[in-house]
């Protein structure tokens, strides 16, 4: 087993392998990712950086795509849902 | 920031990086650039707990004297030169050739129940997988079309997912003529009975798809159409996806023609690969499906030409015709059961971004229209998901790229090379 990255999710402490995505980060806490205009609990579709249904806030900076980010040491990811 | 390349090679699937190697063993100074963090693009993409296969291996091994641009998003072009957006600011790119390794998405079709969590594309699913997304243990149910139901699967398994079954629409007739003209292509025999045998113990149903997704917060089952009536099964995910599309944006941006023969227009290539724009080419799936081995002999091609050597370019020509006419064969034997594009009832959402459903569509034959009385398609993905699939629908041909081809921060618009200290936060880590 490789090294593991410790970060928080909704504050909520979360270890994920080196080199996972936050997307992967995030589904150790919950499913839902963000609200849809409707206030529907969305979760990641494409899984490659194209659908936007992944999007959560990491550090404070909102609209990133958790998909495309790798998990960092230490993060605080903020999902909308 | 401003950075000069001989030769930038946008994408770093197979395509891309046979592009950057060729490319830069003519001397050239290559860029190669990729949205994803690791290089490998989608089908060899980095796995957390997986070594990677032997061949991916080696293509980036081999990347010795070409600058990685990884994390590099574009979102506009300027002559001879791209705008990217990076997490810490963004740069602007100048080039003397460019190759367009922008190769494909998963084409995704609304059904009722689509939009709950754990519904994913199937390559989507084994995407996330390999970043590490909790699969273990889960029941998993794969539907949709082609050889990436049969791939996800195994990928899936091997993460420790109790796939439950893959549901492919074509006929059992088709897939056993598809198996049938294998034969004229061993290595994917080979390959297929390898995936064949690993899955064995996994029920594969032709002529079957998933009809509906279950579930109130999340999914929970799915109601699956199989030649023998319907039938419901309970599953902690749902991996759809029904073949691939090439990506053009990038390309529509810089002007190059697309083939808009089909639903989903492809870039529009001569025998050498050169695109309608002087010092353009594209190579792999962005100029039509035709799968692994097509990319990388298209990706050196496009590298080869790129650094202005045409014999090397030509002398590929052969091999990558024959592995062409195998895509060609996927395309006949995969074509989408025309139940399928009745699947979206009037209430389902077709753009997920905004919340439009198919209903709302009605009377509308462009997607312009459409976009403005009823805002579909003018969201996140900027239609990568409902226009693609309207256009598999046969509503409306998606609408044409504009710039920023991705969403983007002002100040990446503006042309400043670094946001500021809050913003270069974004994902700015080890």
């Amino acid at each position: 087993m490789s090294a593991m990255v410790r970060l928080t999710v909704n504050g909520q402490a979360v270890e994920v392998p080196a080199g996972a995505s936050v997307a992967a980060a995030v589904a150790h806490a919950t499913q839902r990712f963000r609200r849809s205009v409707h206030d529907a609990p969305r979760a990641p579709l494409c899984g490659m950086g194209v659908c936007f249904e992944c999007r959560v806030s990491v550090d404070g900076v909102v609209h990133v795509r958790a998909c495309l980010t790798p998990a960092g040491e230490g993060m605080q990811v903020i999902t909308d849902a | 920031m401003r950075e000069h390349y001989d030769v930038l090679v946008a994408g770093a699937g197979p395509a891309g990086l046979a592009a950057a190697q060729a490319a830069v063993s003519h001397g050239a100074r290559v860029g190669l650039l990729d949205m994803q963090a690791r290089p490998g693009g989608q089908v060899w993409r980095h796995d957390v707990r997986l070594p990677a296969a032997p061949a991916a291996r080696q293509a980036i091994e081999a990347l010795q004297g070409v600058k990685l641009l990884a994390r590099h998003s574009v979102v506009t072009a300027e002559p001879s030169a791209l705008r990217v957006e990076t997490p810490t600011g963004s740069d602007l790119l100048s080039f003397g050739s460019l190759v367009l390794a922008t190769g494909a998405r998963e084409l995704l079709l609304p059904f009722p129940g689509w939009t709950l969590p754990g519904v994913t594309g199937a390559g989507g699913l084994q995407a996330l997988a390999k970043q590490g997304w909790p699969v273990a243990g889960k029941r998993v149910v794969i539907g949709g079309s082609g050889p990436l139901l049969l791939a996800a699967a195994d990928t899936l398994r091997k993460h420790g997912a109790h796939v439950l079954g893959m549901h492919e629409q074509a006929s059992a007739a088709t897939v056993r003529s598809f198996a049938w003209q294998l034969r004229r292509w061993p290595a994917r025999a080979a390959q297929a009975a390898g995936l064949r045998l690993r899955l064995a113990g996994v029920p594969y149903r032709c002529g079957s798809f998933v009809r509906e997704a279950i579930g109130g917060d999340a999914v929970r089952g799915a109601v699956i159409e199989t030649p023998h009536g319907t039938r419901q099964v309970e599953c902690d995910l749902l991996a759809v996806g029904y073949g691939l599309v090439p990506n053009t944006e990038l390309a529509a941006l810089l002007g190059c023609a697309l083939d808009e023969a089909d639903a989903h227009p492809r870039v529009r290539v001569d025998a050498l690969l050169r695109t309608s724009v002087a010092n353009i080419h594209a190579a792999g799936e962005a100029c039509g499906i035709g799968g692994l081995a097509v990319a990388r002999i298209e990706g050196a091609m496009a590298g080869h030409m790129a650094a202005g050597d045409v014999a090397a370019a030509s002398a590929l020509l052969p091999r990558r015709d024959r592995e062409r006419r195998f895509g060609a064969l996927l395309a006949r034997h995969f074509t989408l059961d025309p139940r399928l594009r009745e699947l979206a009832d009037e209430r389902t959402l077709v753009c997920r971004c905004e919340d439009v459903a198919l209903g709302a569509l009605a009377g509308y034959d462009d997607a312009r229209a459409a976009k403005l009385a009823t805002r579909c398609g003018m969201g996140a993905c900027q239609g990568r998901i409902c226009g693609t699939a309207l256009a598999e629908l046969g509503r409306f041909p998606r609408g044409g790229a504009r710039p920023p081809i991705f969403p983007a921060r002002l100040a990446t618009l503006a042309g400043l090379a670094d946001f500021s200290p809050d913003d270069a936060r974004r994902g700015n880590r080890p």
